[in-house]
């Protein structure tokens, strides 16, 4: 084709003649010689991949980010006069069922039939889920008769029973009922919350010392009687030692409680009236609300404190409310503490192999097949892992754990059942394939050159080894640990099997002795998003925490990638430049 | 690229391997002064036989240059003198190589200490990912040495003879990946020579390096001498002859001629070496 083309082109050039004399060639060549439609299929495809990558990215940030902005409260009058109060939370259009069409009045059949049998509906975040029964309403267009934003609709964050819409009818401060001033609500509220936390305090610090400690006691009897028979003197003696001081602990359990109860009576003397759209009232103790303010006249700097004081809470605190509200700060401690046990494992078990696999195993059928093998592993489902891990660790190595050194505990399980070292255990298991074929790989692209120096220097193989071949491959291999722990962190069906629950505001480390407790299970913030989304009874509510704790869960594996890529480059140079 | 082949067809390639006889011509004799002797040493690479027959022994204190054309077995001569051919699987040798009244080939020999006497010298630089210091002083590392005058002195002695240390005075802290082709090679020169080994094996030291560069290369070899008994493949025949005192001529796994320098290159007493040196096939 080009040859036919080019004396065609120079034909055209000699046929002008003011274009006669510059020397013109015509480079031309066949479509599909040059590859051009390959490359723009493979230029297409790459970009294909990369707008569903940001795409998908960009839907979780923005979901993420915007979902602790205060939203206004619509208050809407439908045309039978009732009305409905509450954050607008989505919108869509319908067709609504010739069934609820016909229940209609004639001016908003017309209405719908207008609109071509469709109908715009949004669903309102009412909250008051003690009254209603319910926290979320559908609204259609053709009810709507008005929509009000009043002022003095507040949105209330209560401990429990979620969210509450409505307005203050009155102030109880220290039973006497008042007037409703800003400043004085405000500063009472805050006491309250103050009073909160310090029944919280209590609860979590002194008395859970006490029941550690009469946990200790009571252990301390059980293990006598194992040891010594039930009707030995010594564990006669022990049970006399262990009963006086479990009496003195129960006396001080009562001097606790009985703080606490003082507190909860000022509690119960502070309270606030509420009254909903409708005009039923509430009255919550002050000492229950978490956060209110008045959707639609905070200013934008409010709006701004209240975003990020939304964000402190989730970021530091527990959750609450079935876990759609509140916090995440044990998910978030559970999947960095596991991930990080996890790469301690599987890091000297991935590199020794590879390093055999490598270095030491003569090459043949045998590690051909265990080369196969390893592959492989890394392409069983998860779920498989997380049944071996429960198998296996759990009730195989975990009940003779306890049958050997928590013999005292039985019944109850210590390390026989699902924790947060069997589940970094099964995930070290699942990630190891991948720490082994990249090991291997960094370990092959070593210059054979660069072993041989060293042997010829007189070093012994395994110097050779521990002196230039691992400083040389510890980059790559580093890789692999990055890899592995970017698999691990977003790990989840394993570890629904292996130690991951619902709620466990018990952290794996705390001022217990032995501070470390590797036996205790522990929340995942994958499995939270899985929870919030799908296992709570109003996975409405929790949707857009969906969005909330994937963001945070991809921010926490980059952090801790980029963690794990600043750590290798400072090796890469540290070697370059090299102490011995 | 045409003159190339006007020459060739001028004068057709002696093919040496049909009418190949074992003539052998040897004027360097096992005895007094002598580092390396290598006795009837047959070397195989699983089934095929690289070295046959091999009898030379090297002379202490002198440089011995191995040439001849790619394919020959001089760089698996020079690393069977320290028993680098180890690491292949599959090999196996008959004979003898004789270091210091002892067979290294013998079983119960100790290859690391062994390696130990014989500093090696590679075709490429291969400098560890280290410092400079750190990659001179690795030998005495190794050896579990952590006096640290003592390192630095070995490392300033080192760079010295391998006439570095100028250059390289001001930043052995810093990498050695960061050095040029051709300190990189003098640097590997005094990684091999800081343990005062006996013998000095190069293979191919030159062969990456630029003219200026080779120069100080056999400026330091010359320097050596004396010092170290050095042997020295080349594919360079100017290069034998101007830093060595013998020169071994190998064809096809065989020692075909081996003495003098000046003899092997001025008066050949055989025809292929006189082909090979003269550049009529190689």
């Amino acid at each position: 084709m080009s040859l036919a083309v080019r004396p065609l082109a120079r034909q055209a050039v000699e046929d002008r003649p003011e274009q006669k004399g510059r020397s013109v060639r015509v480079f031309s060549a066949d479509i599909s010689a040059t590859g051009e439609p390959w490359l723009w299929a493979l230029g297409g495809a790459l970009a294909l991949g990369i707008i569903l990558i940001a795409g998908f990215l960009a839907l979780i940030f923005w979901n993420g980010v915007t979902t602790f902005w205060p939203k206004p409260i619509e208050v809407v009058t439908l045309q039978g006069g009732t009305l409905v109060a509450g954050e607008p939370f989505r919108a869509g259009v319908y067709r609504p069922d010739a069934g609820i069409i016909a229940k209609l009045s004639s001016e908003q059949q017309a209405f719908v039939e207008e609109n071509g049998g469709f109908a715009q509906r949004t669903l309102y975040r009412t909250a008051n889920f003690d009254i209603y029964g319910d926290d979320f309403r559908w609204v259609s267009d053709y009810e709507v008769a008005k929509v009000d934003y009043p002022r003095d609709f507040y949105l209330f964050e209560r401990q429990e029973w979620g969210n509450f819409v409505g307005r203050i009818k009155g102030v109880i401060i220290d039973n006497q009922p008042q007037e409703y001033v800003a400043d004085v609500m405000a500063r009472a509220q805050r006491e309250a919350r103050d009073r909160f936390n310090e029944i919280r305090s209590i609860e979590r610090g002194d008395i859970g010392r006490i029941n550690h400690r009469l946990e200790q006691e009571r252990l301390s009897i059980r293990r006598a009687e194992l040891r010594y028979g039930p009707a030995a003197p010594e564990t006669l003696a022990a049970t006399e030692r262990a009963v006086a001081r479990i009496a003195e602990l129960n006396a001080e359990f009562t001097v606790h409680q009985k703080r606490i109860a003082d507190i909860r009576g000022i509690d119960q003397r502070n309270r606030v009236v509420l009254e909903e759209v409708g005009g039923r009232t509430k009255e919550t103790e002050l000492s229950q609300i978490v956060r209110y303010y008045p959707s639609n006249a905070v200013t934008t700097p409010d709006k701004i404190g209240i975003y990020f004081s939304r964000w402190g809470e989730f970021l530091s605190s527990e959750p609450r409310e079935a876990n759609t509200q509140g916090g995440v700060l044990p998910a978030i401690f559970g999947t960095v503490a596991m991930t990080l046990i996890m790469v301690v494992i599987v890091a000297p078990f991935g590199v020794i192999t590879a390093l055999y696999l490598r270095e030491y195993a003569k090459q043949g059928r045998l590690v051909s097949m265990v080369r196969i093998s390893v592959n492989n592993l890394a392409g069983v489902p998860s779920i498989v892992y997380g049944v071996f891990g429960l198998g296996f660790f759990c009730y195989t190595l975990g009940i003779t754990i306890d049958q050997l050194f928590y013999p005292e505990r039985l019944p109850n399980p210590t390390f026989g059942t699902g924790g947060i070292l069997w589940a970094s255990l099964t995930l070290a298991l699942l990630t190891v394939p991948v720490v082994i074929v990249a090991s291997e790989e960094a370990l092959a692209a070593v210059p054979r050159s660069m072993r041989e120096g060293s042997l010829a220097c007189g070093a012994s193989k395994w110097q050779t080894i521990r002196y230039v071949v691992l400083p040389k491959a510890l980059p790559g291999i580093m890789t692999g640990m990055i890899l592995a722990m970017a698999r691990g962190a977003g790990e989840v069906a394993p570890l629904m099997l292996v130690g991951v629950v619902k709620l466990a505001p018990a952290l794996p480390i705390d001022g217990f002795a032995p501070f470390v407790h590797l036996e205790r299970s522990f929340m995942h913030l994958g499995f939270h998003i899985f929870d919030v989304g799908f296992q709570s009874r109003n996975s409405e509510a929790g949707k857009p925490m969906v969005f909330v704790t994937t963001l945070l869960l991809l921010a926490l594996i980059v952090l801790m990638n980029s963690s794990a890529i600043y750590v290798r480059n400072r090796l890469k140079r540290k070697y370059a430049t090299g102490h011995f | 690229m045409s003159t190339v082949a006007e020459a060739a067809n001028a004068s057709p390639p002696v093919d040496l391997s049909a009418q190949f006889q074992p003539t052998l011509y040897h004027t360097v004799e096992s005895g007094e002064g002598v580092a390396l002797d290598l006795r009837d040493f047959n070397l195989w690479y699983g089934s095929a036989q690289a070295l046959f027959s091999v009898d030379m022994a090297i002379q202490k204190g002198m440089v011995t240059a191995l040439i001849g054309p790619s394919g020959c077995g001089k760089s698996t001569l020079l690393r069977s003198l320290n028993r680098m051919n180890d690491l292949i699987d599959e090999l196996r040798i008959s004979g003898e190589v004789i270091v210091g009244g002892e067979n290294i080939y013998r079983s119960g020999v100790d290859v690391i200490a062994l390696r130990k006497r014989m500093g090696m010298v590679f075709q490429k630089p291969n400098p560890f990912a280290m410092s400079i210091f750190d990659n001179v002083v690795y030998p005495l590392r190794v050896d579990g040495v952590t006096n640290r005058a003592v390192l630095e002195e070995t490392c300033e002695r080192a760079l010295r003879s391998s006439a570095l240390w100028n250059e390289a005075k001001d930043r052995l802290k810093e990498s050695a990946l960061g050095l040029s082709g051709g300190q990189q090679q003098r640097l590997c020169i005094a990684r091999a020579i800081a343990s005062d080994p006996e013998v000095l094996l190069m293979d191919e030291p030159c062969s990456a390096l630029d003219p200026i560069a080779t120069a100080k290369i056999e400026e330091l070899i010359t320097e050596l001498k004396g010092h170290y008994t050095i042997v020295i493949v080349t594919h360079n025949m100017q290069q034998a002859a101007r830093v060595s005192e013998n020169t071994a001529f190998m064809y096809l796994g065989r020692l075909i001629e081996y003495g003098d320098t000046k003899e092997i290159f001025v008066n050949p007493k055989l025809g292929q070496t006189r082909d090979y040196v003269t550049g009529r096939f190689g």
